[in-house]
């Protein structure tokens, strides 16, 4: 494939991930294969392997060992890339944290997929949700263009705030799923990526410990100057996160002058203006959902979609500007924090507490282990929600969709 | 459509014929034996047994010769990879002529 | 309610191995090649075990699709061997007048589709047969298909097909592929 020139054609969500890391020329992959991110493994070793990507595939034995290595050469000044799925991603969790903590530039696509046990190889969003408090940017997507578009961006993200991005999407209903993309020119992306600059350079004549033991109080250094304790560091993690409540729309913005093609920032809606009730959520299912609110428009129910697309950091002035003085906001997840309720949703009732105008909040579980999603099924559960509103009701427990127990 | 009756709280399957379903619908190749060709009819006794240790939907009975369940045998070939005295063929079920040019609309 | 006048729904039938994933991806290819602007083409998911029977989904639209559950009501079913009429449920849920194309040896009326589907057959398997496509001694019919769905349906060009092929293989496995769909298109009833 010739990157010279913008090129529209079809193809899966993981091979849309694959081209976005080749056009953003990373220089060392490390991965192990698991389904349904396998492909994106496979595409990108072959263009190692015949030449066409100028990088270092490592091959590992673990998903551990894949990000263990990513976070060695991001520590050395290398742009990285990796990507894995529900129990690699569970596997590697240590070094998911390790890869935030020493603030490292990495992206990782998450394939979403069911975790085990029972074995299931099928999506919903319970893997990249588990480690949504690890630090990283979670970035959640749509359509397959939207893949490729983000992973570019969040390399963009990434090295500008020193935190890894995992740019989430939806096993087989995006990774599998061929559609139109439109894959922009070598050109256009070295216009918007420059060169990484990491943050420390490994370098034998100035040598240091990176990512020592940290004391909980600050203390003195060898000249004497007063350096992070354990809390310190900890704080400039989170301002960097809230930082990219600014960053992640910028950089959405500035690939949009590049590429005519915007995806909302940290959030992005569908009929929203006028809606009374608000149909929520993260992933391919908001797309399904803007059928369903034009099918409840139909009906006479003025309906709306808000999407989350950056669930890390939560849009949370974004979600109360845009939720206040709707009737009702009921949120789609696909995963449970088990013993509570749906992460999003549960994240939307925190960022609404206390709001004079916020909405009712109703939640939703949906599509578990790959169980289908039909339009039929959002919008009878939108209309449950509007017949509980219309009952008086202001909180029940979630409405789990075409269960069979 | 209610799963309480399966009565556990976790997922578990019995390692049986017909726990994936009528897997003989899923044949493309049949295995075909040739019983004077098997170990055990030749010795009379139940000798060998390879093809009834491996096939892996439990669907050929031990014996002399050993019995295939057609019900459940997916066609898989392993039976007959593991002979080792080629008794067991694996044969096409359907069979294909060369497709006929330009006399479709008649089929 | 859910889909716009102008969506072609397709069910795709067929067996773990049998190729299915290459078809849907080469049709989304063609119909991209014909001028669809919306294209979804899902392979079934999941583990796919050899020889059981899969479904796969294709949607094709003038305007980008958003939905991406499986198709259960199809304009057309694509049925990539005859013993998947009866375990596949390959004429379950079809709308009113959709196209069930079969590969097959035997004629309509032989394999006795119910309801008012229009049934169109070819003998896929022998179009990939004579064409030499064969891996392991077994015909494949991922590439031929695509011929019959271009002769009965005409979502898709000859011409977007055969680029489709081209762009998916190398070499004399191409030849042999575009060769398999044009016997397959010449066996094939025509469009209505
Ligand atoms: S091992 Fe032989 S008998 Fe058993 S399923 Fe496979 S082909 Fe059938
Ligand atoms: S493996 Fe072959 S020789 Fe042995 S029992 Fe089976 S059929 Fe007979």
């Amino acid at each position: 494939m010739s990157d010279t020139a913008i090129k529209r054609t079809v193809m899966a969500g993981n091979e849309a991930a694959a081209t976005a890391a080749k056009l953003a020329r990373v220089q060392v992959i490390a991965a192990y294969p698991i389904t349904p991110q396998t492909s994106v493994v496979e595409q990108l070793s072959a263009w190692v392997e015949s030449g066409e990507l100028p990088a270092e595939f490592v091959t590992v034995e673990s998903e551990h060992s894949a990000l263990t290595v990513c976070i060695t050469a991001s520590t050395v000044g290398a742009r990285v890339f990796t990507a894995t799925s529900a129990n690699g991603l569970a596997y590697m969790t240590e070094q998911v944290w390790w890869a935030a903590g020493a603030r490292l530039p990495i992206v990782m696509c998450i394939a979403n997929r069911a975790m085990a046990a029972p074995w299931n190889v099928l999506n919903d969003q319970q893997d990249s949700m588990s480690v949504r408090d690890a630090g990283w940017i979670q970035l959640y997507c749509r359509d397959n263009q939207e893949i490729l578009d983000t992973t570019i961006q969040a390399y963009r993200i990434a090295e500008q705030l020193h935190v890894p991005v995992m740019v989430c999407y939806d096993g087989f209903l995006l990774s599998h799923t061929v559609m139109p993309v439109e894959v922009p020119s070598a050109e256009q992306v070295d216009a918007y990526l420059p060169p990484y600059e990491p943050l420390t350079v490994v370098d034998p004549d100035d040598p240091r410990n990176i990512g020592p033991v940290t004391l909980a109080d600050p203390r003195a250094n060898a000249d004497g100057v007063s350096c992070h304790g354990y809390m310190e560091v900890r704080a400039l993690h989170q301002q960097a996160l809230l930082g990219a409540l600014e960053t992640i729309p910028a950089a959405d913005a500035e690939w949009s002058e590049l590429t005519g093609r915007e995806w909302g920032g940290l959030t992005w809606e569908h009929l929203l203006d006028d809606a009374e009730v608000v149909l929520v959520a993260a992933g391919s299912v908001g797309m399904q959902l803007t059928v369903a609110a034009e099918a409840l428009r139909e009906q006479g129910v003025k309906a709306g979609v808000l999407g989350i697309r950056s669930y890390r950091p939560f849009p949370v002035d974004a979600l109360r500007g845009k939720l206040a003085g709707r009737k009702l906001a009921l949120v789609f997840d696909k995963a449970l924090s088990y013993g509570n309720e749906g992460p999003i949703c549960g994240d939307l009732k925190a960022a609404l507490y206390g709001q004079p105008e916020a909405p009712v909040v109703f939640g939703a579980v949906c599509g578990l282990g790959g169980r289908d999603v039909t339009v039929e099924q959002l919008n009878d559960a939108a209309n449950r929600a509007i017949a509980d509103l219309a009952d008086g009701v202001t909180d029940r427990a979630a409405d789990w969709l075409n269960l069979h127990l | 459509m209610g799963t309480r009756e399966c009565g556990s709280p976790i997922s578990m399957s019995k390692p049986s014929a017909g726990e994936a379903g009528r897997t003989g619908d899923w044949r493309a190749n049949r295995p075909v034996m040739t019983a004077q060709a098997c170990l055990a009819v030749k010795k009379g006794e139940v000798v060998c047994q390879l093809c009834w240790a491996y096939c892996p939907d439990a669907c050929i009975s031990r014996g002399v010769g050993p019995v295939i369940d057609m019900e459940y045998c997916k066609g898989c070939g392993i039976c007959s990879e593991v002979c080792p005295a080629n008794a067991i063929e694996m044969v096409p079920e359907a069979a294909h002529g060369v497709c006929n040019v330009g006399e479709g609309s008649e089929r | 309610m859910t889909d716009s006048t102008s969506m072609v729904e397709i069910r795709w039938h067929g067996r773990g191995g049998q190729g299915a994933v290459t078809s849907a991806k080469l049709l989304a290819e063609a119909a991209f090649l014909s001028g669809w602007k919306g294209v979804t083409s899902a392979p079934s998911f999941g583990a796919e075990r050899r020889g059981a029977p899969i479904t796969a989904s294709t949607r094709l639209d003038s305007e980008p699709i958003r939905i991406y559950s499986q198709v259960t009501s199809p304009d057309i079913a694509i049925v990539l061997d005859d013993s998947l009429l009866e375990v596949g449920g390959a004429a379950t849920g079809l709308k009113p007048g959709a196209t069930v194309i079969v590969n097959t040896t035997r004629s309509a009326a032989e394999l006795g589709v119910a309801g008012d589907a229009r049934v169109v057959t070819a003998d896929v398997t022998g179009a990939a047969q004579a064409a030499g496509v064969l891996v392991g001694g077994n015909a494949i019919v991922s590439a031929a298909i695509l011929g019959s769905i271009a002769k009965a349906t005409g979502v898709v060009t000859m011409e977007s097909v055969e680029s489709a092929i081209t762009h998916m293989f190398n070499g004399s496995a191409a030849a042999k592929n575009v060769e398999a769909a044009r016997i397959a298109y010449e066996c094939t009833e025509g469009a209505r």
